[in-house]
C-alpha cells in the first residue's frame, strides 16, 4: 500500500535512540543550574477544610531556608477571568487555586505553601514547621453523593448549568448536558431485545515514571525562565504567565525530555511556584515531586458512573440506546465527561438516542487528561453490553459489531458525520486474526472482544527546516516528544524533501525559538506538526527549485524534483548536489511552515483478550492479548505499535487492578506503585498488534492519530473474557482478584464452594 | 528526611557498644524496608547502626544439624548458595521471593523478621522450618522460637541493646518438605495479601510432624498450630490436607484494607494452606 513511498512506512532508528539508551537524555529533573535552590511544597492533610491562618515564620527561620511562599504571594485572580490553557476555558481562579490553595483545600494533596532551601531535606523539614490552622469540612468522594441534595459544596460560587443554561442553582453538579437524536422512547419500544446496567469505574492515574518537575528563574530583567518536562511547552508558558499575571513574551519555556505524560503533563502545577519562590530569592529553584505527590497532588482520570442501555431487533439492528454518564472532575470542573458523551456509542450507526452527562466536582485531585479521556469509561458500559446483546440474540460479537458498525456518513448522537473511518476494517481484521479463531488452551479461559473510538485534533503547529552545505536539513519544531514523534515527524519531511530519514536532524526547541505549537495531546502530533514538517519541506523544495534555476540559468517553473533529483532541460542535480551549492545562489535556504489543520480522521481501535480466570482466587490472568487498530497511515510502524502496545496495557491495569483507594476521610491509602498496581513485564502476554490503514484523506500522507483509541476496549474486552472464563458479569472496575472471587461466590449458592 | 549519623561497626561487640551509648539509635541491614520508611518520615534515628559488616551477622554455614543464617546476610547469597539452596530449597524459593532483583541484593532474611510486618514473606516459612533466633544484648545471648519474635505490626521482641544476630534453622532430612505461597494481584512486585509457609515430616506414609503459619491475616505473622498439628498420624491424603486448610483459615484473624477485604483473606488461607502443604507433601515423599 506505501509502495509509493521510500520513508512513510519504514522503520528507521530513532534520532533521540543513542541519547535514550545509554542515560545521557537530559530530562526534567537532571536540570541543574548554578546557584540552584530546591523547593518544597507543603500539601494539605484534608480532603475538605477551610484555612484559618496560616504561619510561616518557622519555617522562614529554619537555618538553610530562602523563602516561603503561599497563595498569598500570588497576584490577585479578577473574579470572573476566564482563561484557555489548551484544553478549554476555565476561570483563571481555579487554575490559581490548584497552584497554590487559598480560603479552602479542596482535596488531601492540595498544594499550600512552599519552601526554597539550599536541599531539598531541608526545605522539607522547614515545610513541616509551617503552622495551619484548617477547619475541617465534610468532604464528598464520588459523584453520586455529591449529586444529592444537601451533599458538603466544594465551590460556593460554582452554579449549575443545566441543558446549556446558567441556572442559579448552588451545586457539585458544574454541568449536566444531553445529546438527543431520534426518538429513543420510540427505538425502545420498537426494540425486541434490551440490555442494561450500571457500571462504575474508578479513579485511576496515568502512571508515567517521570514525576513532574520544573526548575524557574525570575531573572532581574523580569523574564522568566522555566525549565520542565511538559507535552506543552507553549501551555505551560501561557499558564504560568496566566497565574503570575505576566505578558506571555515574559515567559520562556526550554522543555527536556519527558517520561512519559499520557495527558497529565498537560496542567501547570509546579512551575509558578518555582517562579514565586526564584522571585523572593533571585536564584533559579528546583521543584520535584515525590511518587505520593503525584498520585495525590496531580490530575488523574475521573472516577465514574454510568448508566446504559441499549436495544436492538433479533436480527441484530441497534434501534435505540440510552446513557447517564456522571464523571468525577475533583476539585474543579472538567471531567472530560463530554468526550465520553460523545465517545459512549460512536462506533455504532443507531438511530434514536439519548444521553445525559454530568461534571461533578468531588474532593478529590483536580482531574487530567488520560489518553482518550473519558472514552475508556463509557467502552467499558457499551461493549459490556454489546456481549450481553450478541449473547440474547446468539450472535458472534464482532459479526453484531459490524452489523451496526459506524461508517462514512454515520452521524453521532452530539452532531457530527463521520467523514471516512475504519471501524468496519478494524472489525473485520479482527475477525480474521488468527487469534479470534485460536483454541483457548485450557481450562478456566474465556476471549473477550471489545472496540473503540477516539478522536484526532488538529491545533496550531509550527516548523522550520534549515538546509545544510553537506545535504543534510535541520528541522527545528515546538512538539515535545513523548512517543517517538520527532522521528514520525522527520520521515514526513524526509519524503517531501527525497532524503533518508536520518538526513533530517529534528530538534524540539524552546518557546522563543519557534512558532506556536500546540500540546502534544489528542493524538495530533504526528498529524499536525507531521503536517507543518510536509508544508516546511515543500517550501524547502520551492526554494531549491528557484536555486537549481539558478545555477542553469533555467525558468523555476521548468525544475523538477522528483525523490529529491532536481532536473530541467538536461540538467540534473541530487538534493545534496545543490545544498552543496546553495551559497553560490543566495544563501541558506530555510523552511517554514505554522498550520492549524483541519480534516482530522479519529481512530478506531479493538482488542481480543483471552484470560484465565482462579476460580479459588478470582485472578485474572490475561493470556493473549491482541490490538487491532486504523492508523490511517503508519508512519513508522514499530511507534504505531508501540503505541497501541502502551495503550493495551494501561488498558490492561485499569481493568484489572488499578485504583485510587480511598479512605473515609478522602485520603488515598495507596499512592506508593507498590500497592497502586500497575502491570509489570511479569504480569502480561506479548500484545499482539495488527495495524490497519484506511487513510485519512484530508492530511497529506493519510495520517490519523494513534496515540489514544488503544486504551478504550481493553476494560470491557477484559469483562467479557472474563465472563467467558468464569460466568461472572464485572459492572466495576477494578475487576481485582476479590472483586471477581466476590461475583463467584454472588453466582454460587453458597460462600466457599 | 533528616540528618542522621551512620556508622559501621565491624564487629558484634562494637555493634553492641555503639547500640548501648546510643539508645536512639536503629540497625540497618539491607535497609530496604528502614530507609523507605524513614523517608516516609514514619522512622527517624540520630545514628544509623550498619550491622553488615560484623562478621557474626554475615554467617552462612551449613552443618549436619542445620543451617545457620546470619541476620544480615543478603537473599542472593541465600539462594545463590548450592548446597543450602539444595537443603532448604523452601527457604531459597522465598530468598528469591522479597522484592526483585536490586532488592535482594541488600535485603535479608533477618530484616524481614526484624522488620516484623504481618506481611513478610520469610516469617511463615521460618516458623514452618521451626527457626529459632540468636539474640545478643547488654546482658549476654539469648534464645527464642522463631514464631515468638514479632509481638506487634512492625515491634519485635528485641530490648533494648539487643541485636539479632543469626537464625539456627534444623535439619530437614529425608521426608521432610516445606513450601511457602502467597496470593498477590500482580506476579511480582507486591505485597502478601496472604501467606502460607508450611512444613510436613512423613514417617512410614504418615505424617509425624506439621507446622503452618500465616502471613497478613494477623498483627503479626501467626503460627496455626492446630491446623498442622491436624496432620499428625493421618497419611496426607486430600481429606487430611482440607482439614488442616479449614483450621488454617479458622485460625485466621485478617483485617480488611486497601489489600483485600477480611472474607476474601480467611478463604484464601484454606486456599493456599492446602496448596502449600500438597507441595510440601509432593516434596516429602521426593526425599528432599
Amino acid at each position: 500500500m506505501s509502495t509509493q513511498y521510500t520513508v512513510v512506512g519504514t522503520r528507521p532508528v530513532r534520532h533521540d535512540g543513542a541519547d535514550k539508551v545509554t542515560g545521557r537524555a537530559i530530562y526534567g529533573g537532571d536540570f541543574t543550574a548554578a546557584g540552584l535552590l530546591h523547593g518544597f511544597i507543603l500539601r494539605s492533610p484534608h480532603a475538605h477544610a477551610a484555612i484559618k491562618r496560616i504561619d510561616v515564620s518557622k519555617a522562614t527561620a529554619y537555618p538553610g531556608v530562602k523563602a516561603v511562599v503561599t497563595a498569598d504571594d500570588m497576584p490577585p485572580a479578577p473574579g470572573d477571568k476566564i482563561v484557555d490553557l489548551g484544553e478549554g476555558e476555565t476561570p483563571l481562579s481555579y487554575v490559581r487555586g490548584n497552584v497554590l490553595a487559598s480560603g479552602k483545600v479542596l482535596y488531601k494533596g492540595h498544594a499550600v505553601a512552599a519552601v526554597a532551601a539550599v536541599n531539598p531535606h531541608v526545605a522539607e523539614e522547614a515545610a513541616r514547621l509551617i503552622e495551619i490552622d484548617y477547619e475541617v469540612l465534610p468532604c464528598t468522594l464520588t459523584a453520586p453523593d455529591a449529586m444529592r441534595d444537601g451533599a458538603p459544596i466544594l465551590h460556593a460560587d460554582l452554579r449549575m448549568k443545566e441543558l446549556g443554561q446558567k441556572t442559579d442553582r448552588v451545586s457539585n453538579i458544574s454541568d449536566h448536558f444531553r445529546h438527543v437524536m431520534g426518538d429513543a422512547e420510540k427505538g425502545f419500544a420498537e426494540a425486541e431485545v434490551v440490555v442494561e446496567g450500571e457500571f462504575n469505574t474508578s479513579t485511576v492515574h496515568q502512571g508515567y515514571i517521570e514525576p513532574h518537575n520544573a526548575t524557574a528563574l525570575w531573572n532581574n530583567d523580569g523574564r522568566i525562565h522555566v525549565w520542565c518536562s511538559t507535552q506543552g511547552s507553549f501551555v505551560v508558558r501561557d499558564a504560568t504567565a496566566c497565574v503570575l499575571d505576566q505578558p506571555v513574551s515574559q515567559v520562556k519555556v526550554t522543555p527536556l525530555e519527558i517520561g512519559g505524560g499520557f495527558g497529565g503533563k498537560i496542567p501547570v502545577y509546579l512551575e509558578p511556584v518555582a517562579a514565586l519562590l526564584s522571585k523572593k530569592t533571585g536564584r533559579p529553584v528546583r521543584i520535584l515531586m515525590s511518587r505520593q505527590d503525584v498520585f495525590e497532588g496531580t490530575g488523574p482520570t475521573p472516577g465514574s458512573h454510568l448508566k446504559v442501555k441499549i436495544g436492538a431487533r433479533r436480527d441484530g439492528k441497534i434501534v435505540a440506546a440510552q446513557a447517564w454518564l456522571a464523571y468525577e472532575a475533583g476539585a474543579y470542573p472538567g471531567a472530560m465527561v463530554g468526550p465520553g458523551a460523545m465517545c459512549v456509542f460512536a462506533a455504532y450507526d443507531i438511530a434514536n438516542v439519548v444521553i445525559d452527562g454530568y461534571d461533578v466536582v468531588v474532593n478529590k485531585p483536580s482531574t487530567a487528561a488520560y489518553r482518550a479521556p473519558g472514552a475508556t469509561n463509557a467502552a467499558f458500559a457499551t461493549e459490556t453490553l454489546m456481549d450481553e446483546l450478541a449473547a440474547k440474540l446468539g450472535m458472534d460479537p464482532i459479526e453484531l459489531r459490524l452489523a451496526n458498525a459506524a461508517k462514512e456518513g454515520t452521524r453521532r448522537a452530539d452532531g457530527p458525520k463521520f467523514r471516512k473511518i475504519g471501524c468496519v476494517e478494524v472489525l473485520q481484521a479482527m475477525k480474521n486474526h488468527p487469534h479470534y479463531s485460536a483454541p483457548l488452551g485450557g481450562p478456566n479461559r474465556g476471549r473477550g472482544v471489545a472496540i473503540g473510538f477516539w478522536f484526532n485534533v488538529g491545533l496550531p503547529s509550527s516548523c522550520t527546516i534549515s538546509v545544510n552545505a553537506d545535504g543534510t536539513v535541520n528541522l527545528v519544531e515546538g512538539s515535545t516528544d513523548i512517543g517517538g514523534t520527532r522521528t514520525s515527524v522527520a520521515m514526513q519531511a524526509a519524503e517531501v524533501l527525497g532524503l533518508r530519514a536520518e538526513e533530517v536532524l529534528p530538534t524540539v526547541v524552546d518557546t522563543d525559538s519557534v512558532g506556536f505549537t500546540g500540546v502534544t495531546g489528542g493524538s495530533r502530533t504526528t498529524f499536525a506538526t507531521g503536517w507543518a514538517a510536509h508544508d516546511a519541506a515543500q517550501d524547502v523544495v520551492r526554494q531549491m527549485k528557484e536555486r537549481a534555476a539558478k545555477l542553469w540559468e533555467a525558468a523555476p517553473e521548468s525544475v523538477t524534483c522528483e525523490r529529491g533529483v532536481y532536473q530541467s532541460n538536461g540538467h540534473s542535480a541530487t538534493f545534496r548536489e545543490l545544498a552543496a551549492r546553495i551559497g553560490e545562489t543566495s544563501g541558506p535556504v530555510v523552511g517554514r511552515a505554522a498550520v492549524n489543520p483541519r480534516g482530522v480522521g479519529g481512530s478506531f481501535a479493538g482488542a481480543i483478550a483471552d484470560v484465565e480466570v482462579d476460580p479459588e482466587t478470582g485472578k485474572t490472568t490475561v493470556v493473549r492479548f491482541t490490538s487491532v487498530q486504523d492508523a490511517g497511515r503508519a508512519i513508522h510502524p514499530s511507534y504505531v505499535e508501540g503505541q497501541m502496545q502502551g495503550g493495551s496495557v494501561q488498558g490492561i491495569g485499569w481493568a484489572l487492578n488499578e485504583e485510587y483507594f480511598m479512605n473515609g476521610s478522602g485520603a488515598m491509602v495507596n499512592s506508593s506503585l507498590l500497592d497502586y498496581r500497575m502491570p509489570t513485564a511479569l504480569d502480561l502476554p506479548m500484545i499482539d498488534t495488527q495495524i490497519v490503514e484506511v487513510p485519512n484523506p484530508a492530511h497529506p500522507f493519510g495520517v490519523r492519530g494513534v496515540g489514544e483509541a488503544n486504551i478504550v476496549p481493553p476494560p470491557a474486552a477484559l469483562a467479557n473474557a472474563i465472563h467467558a472464563a468464569a460466568g461472572v458479569r464485572m459492572r466495576r472496575l477494578p475487576m481485582n482478584p476479590p472483586a471477581v472471587m466476590e461475583a463467584i461466590w454472588r453466582k454460587s449458592t453458597s460462600p466457599d464452594s | 528526611m533528616k540528618w542522621f549519623d551512620y556508622a559501621a561497626p565491624g564487629s558484634l561487640s562494637e555493634a553492641l557498644g555503639l547500640l548501648e551509648r546510643n539508645p536512639g539509635a536503629l540497625l540497618l541491614a539491607g535497609g530496604t524496608d528502614l530507609l523507605v520508611q524513614m523517608r516516609a518520615r514514619r522512622k527517624q534515628a540520630d545514628l544509623l547502626i550498619d550491622v553488615k559488616k560484623a562478621p557474626e551477622l554475615n554467617e552462612l554455614s551449613l552443618d549436619a544439624g542445620g543451617l545457620t543464617l546470619g541476620a544480615s546476610v543478603p537473599c542472593y547469597r541465600v539462594y545463590g548458595n548450592r548446597d543450602v539452596a539444595r537443603a532448604f530449597p523452601a527457604l531459597a524459593e522465598v530468598a528469591g521471593l522479597i522484592g526483585g532483583t536490586q532488592i535482594q541484593g541488600r535485603a535479608s532474611i533477618g530484616g524481614n523478621l526484624c522488620n516484623a510486618a504481618p506481611s513478610a514473606d520469610a516469617v511463615p516459612l521460618l516458623i514452618a522450618l521451626s527457626a529459632r533466633c540468636r539474640i545478643a544484648g547488654p546482658g549476654g545471648e539469648r534464645e527464642m522460637a522463631v514464631e515468638d519474635f514479632c509481638v506487634a505490626p512492625g515491634r519485635n521482641a528485641l530490648g533494648a541493646g539487643e541485636i539479632l544476630v543469626s537464625l539456627r534453622i534444623p535439619a530437614g532430612g529425608a521426608g521432610f518438605g516445606a513450601h511457602y505461597l502467597r496470593f498477590i494481584p500482580r506476579n511480582e512486585m507486591d505485597i502478601a495479601v496472604v501467606g502460607s509457609g508450611v512444613s510436613v515430616r512423613l514417617e512410614g506414609g504418615v505424617v509425624s510432624a506439621a507446622r503452618v503459619a500465616l502471613a497478613a491475616v494477623a498483627p503479626t505473622p501467626l503460627f496455626a498450630r492446630e491446623a498442622g498439628d491436624s496432620l499428625v498420624g493421618k497419611a496426607p491424603d486430600a481429606a487430611a490436607i482440607e482439614e488442616a486448610a479449614r483450621l488454617a483459615s479458622a485460625a485466621a484473624r485478617p483485617i480488611s484494607d486497601m489489600r483485600g477485604p477480611a472474607e476474601y483473606r480467611r478463604h484464601l488461607c484454606g486456599v493456599l494452606t492446602r496448596r502449600a502443604l500438597t507441595a510440601a507433601v509432593a516434596a516429602a515423599q521426593g526425599g528432599k
